[in-house]
């Protein structure tokens, strides 16, 4: 069944006002380890920002993103209709602005007239259809300043593993402390220039503890993990041990010629949540 | 590591002993602006530039046109923040909900002649900014850095909505005059002796 826009605006509340347990704790044991002293208060902060949002239930961030679900739904055994689940969905957004509230962040790109966070073409939906008796909604907030730090590169199949691990770390020394490091990386790797981005963006919603099932791209978080933190950026780019709290891949078979590679950046304040039907018409937050 | 807790406006004197990694908690008054107020005010600078051209020509006196707030060796903060709008008794009020920093690289073209033009003594913002910015704070002002995504513990530090202009910019965009109390910590990260902060040095 349909969820209820109260249901909605409950899932986005809980996305913005807190962030995951997984995220959380990845950044109290950056602040047990650091030993710099001016990343320590930007660690500090986060904390007791992170605090401030759970007793005040208000947004940790004023950049409440740009709208993304990501829905998971079994098309032969659920009797949801699509187009209506959206219209309850961007109801929700809606109604989630003025109550919570959101910052309005939706413009037009060409007269940048703002819409508020239901615009052309956005929410964006991405659908992942499964086998599995499951339908559920997540919702991520995607903030600009991590954002506008994503970086496509198609590089030459001869460049190889060491071509993708440089362009990553490219990537992270170029954006500096301007993507609200520590961050989460996400890494697309293969398929074509389009999918490579739907990748890495797809590869932040894995909880940290998760790593890629498959051996050689789990060694390859691993080892991209190690490179990117040795650099130094440190929290907000002010130096430090923590530049990064994970990284992901997630890859698809490519074409013999190409190899796509797209990294996307997922500030600290990694705001998701999902929300999941019990049984038919009970949906809970997870 | 040297702690400051000063007061706008600020004088030069308190400006030169600032220096790269020093920290600095601010009181006093701070207007936001980002992308669209800076491509307004610079498009209001240009504007003037040329009736004051067509004036000398024609042997006219010139005025400036004004902006509607006062910049002048202010402080400008980076930051979109969340306002709630409180009808109450016929008296808009506003209250700051959440409002931490912005990436301030996005106005590394758009704030030098802004600096210049208004002996602007500190910029508040995220991520630091370029060498054109550098220059302009020489002599001038400071860069102060404040922890992204910290919007509620900065939304603490902010006492009072004074005033808004350019709401038509919309929320995040328009230039909120906000009265800070103890605002930070803010890390000195480019100072006015041409330093910039290197991390870990």
């Amino acid at each position: 069944m349909i969820p209820k826009k109260e249901a909605i605006v409950k899932l986005i509340k809980k996305a913005v006002t807190s962030v995951p347990k997984d995220v959380e704790e990845a950044i109290k044991t950056a602040f047990k380890e650091e030993d710099n002293d001016i990343a320590k208060i930007q660690l500090k902060n986060i904390i007791d920002n992170i605090e401030l949002a759970e007793k005040s239930g208000l947004p940790l961030c004023q950049d409440t993103g740009i709208p993304l679900f990501y829905i998971k739904i079994n098309p032969s055994s659920s009797k949801v209709e699509i187009k209506k689940l959206e219209a309850v969905i961007e109801e929700g957004v809606r109604e989630a602005t003025e109550e919570i509230p959101l910052r309005p962040n939706v413009v037009d790109p060409i007269t940048r007239e703002n819409r508020g966070n239901v615009g052309e073409k956005i929410p964006i939906f991405h659908y992942d259809f499964t086998e599995e008796d499951l339908f559920e909604v997540t919702f991520v907030p995607k903030g600009a300043g991590s954002e506008n730090m994503s970086r496509l590169a198609i590089l030459n199949p001869s460049d190889g593993l060491e071509g993708v691990k440089k362009f990553v770390l490219n990537a992270v020394e170029e954006a500096g402390g301007r993507p609200c490091p520590p961050t989460i990386i996400g890494v697309g790797i293969g398929g074509t220039s389009d999918f490579s981005c739907f990748l890495a963006k797809k590869a932040l919603l894995r909880s940290l503890d998760k790593r890629n099932e498959r051996e050689d791209i789990k060694r390859l978080e691993e080892e991209l993990f190690e490179i990117l933190n040795d650099t130094g950026i440190g929290p907000m780019g002010l130096g430090g041990r923590t530049t990064v709290l994970g990284v992901h891949i997630e890859c698809a078979d490519t074409h013999t010629a190409s190899l796509p590679v797209a990294v996307n950046f997922q500030c600290w304040a990694a705001r998701r949540a999902v929300l999941r039907e019990k049984e038919d018409g009970v949906f809970e937050i997870v | 590591m040297r702690k400051f807790y000063l007061k706008t406006p600020m004088s030069m004197d308190e400006i030169r002993e600032l220096e790269v990694g020093d920290v600095v908690y601010l009181s006093g008054t701070v207007h936001t602006a980002r992308d669209e107020a800076h491509r307004k005010i610079l498009d209001m600078l240009k504007e003037d530039d040329r009736k004051s051209k067509i004036c000398e020509l024609e042997n006219r006196r010139f005025s400036n046109e004004e902006l509607p707030f006062d910049l002048n060796e202010g402080v400008i903060y980076h930051c979109g923040p969340i306002v709630l709008r409180e009808v109450s008794d016929e008296e808009k009020r506003w209250r700051i909900i959440s409002a931490g920093p912005t990436t301030s690289s996005r106005m590394n073209d758009l704030a030098p002649e802004i600096i210049e033009k208004y002996e602007i003594r500190a910029i508040i913002g995220k991520g630091g900014m370029g060498e054109k910015v550098r220059e302009k704070l020489f002599q001038r002002g400071v860069y102060l850095a404040y922890t992204g995504g910290a919007a509620l513990l900065a939304a603490s530090k902010i006492k009072e909505v004074l005033n808004v202009y350019w709401e038509d910019l919309g929320m995040a965009e328009a230039v909120w005059e906000l009265e800070v109390r103890d605002f930070g910590p803010l890390i000195v990260t480019m100072d006015s002796h041409k330093k910039v902060f290197c991390r870990g040095g």
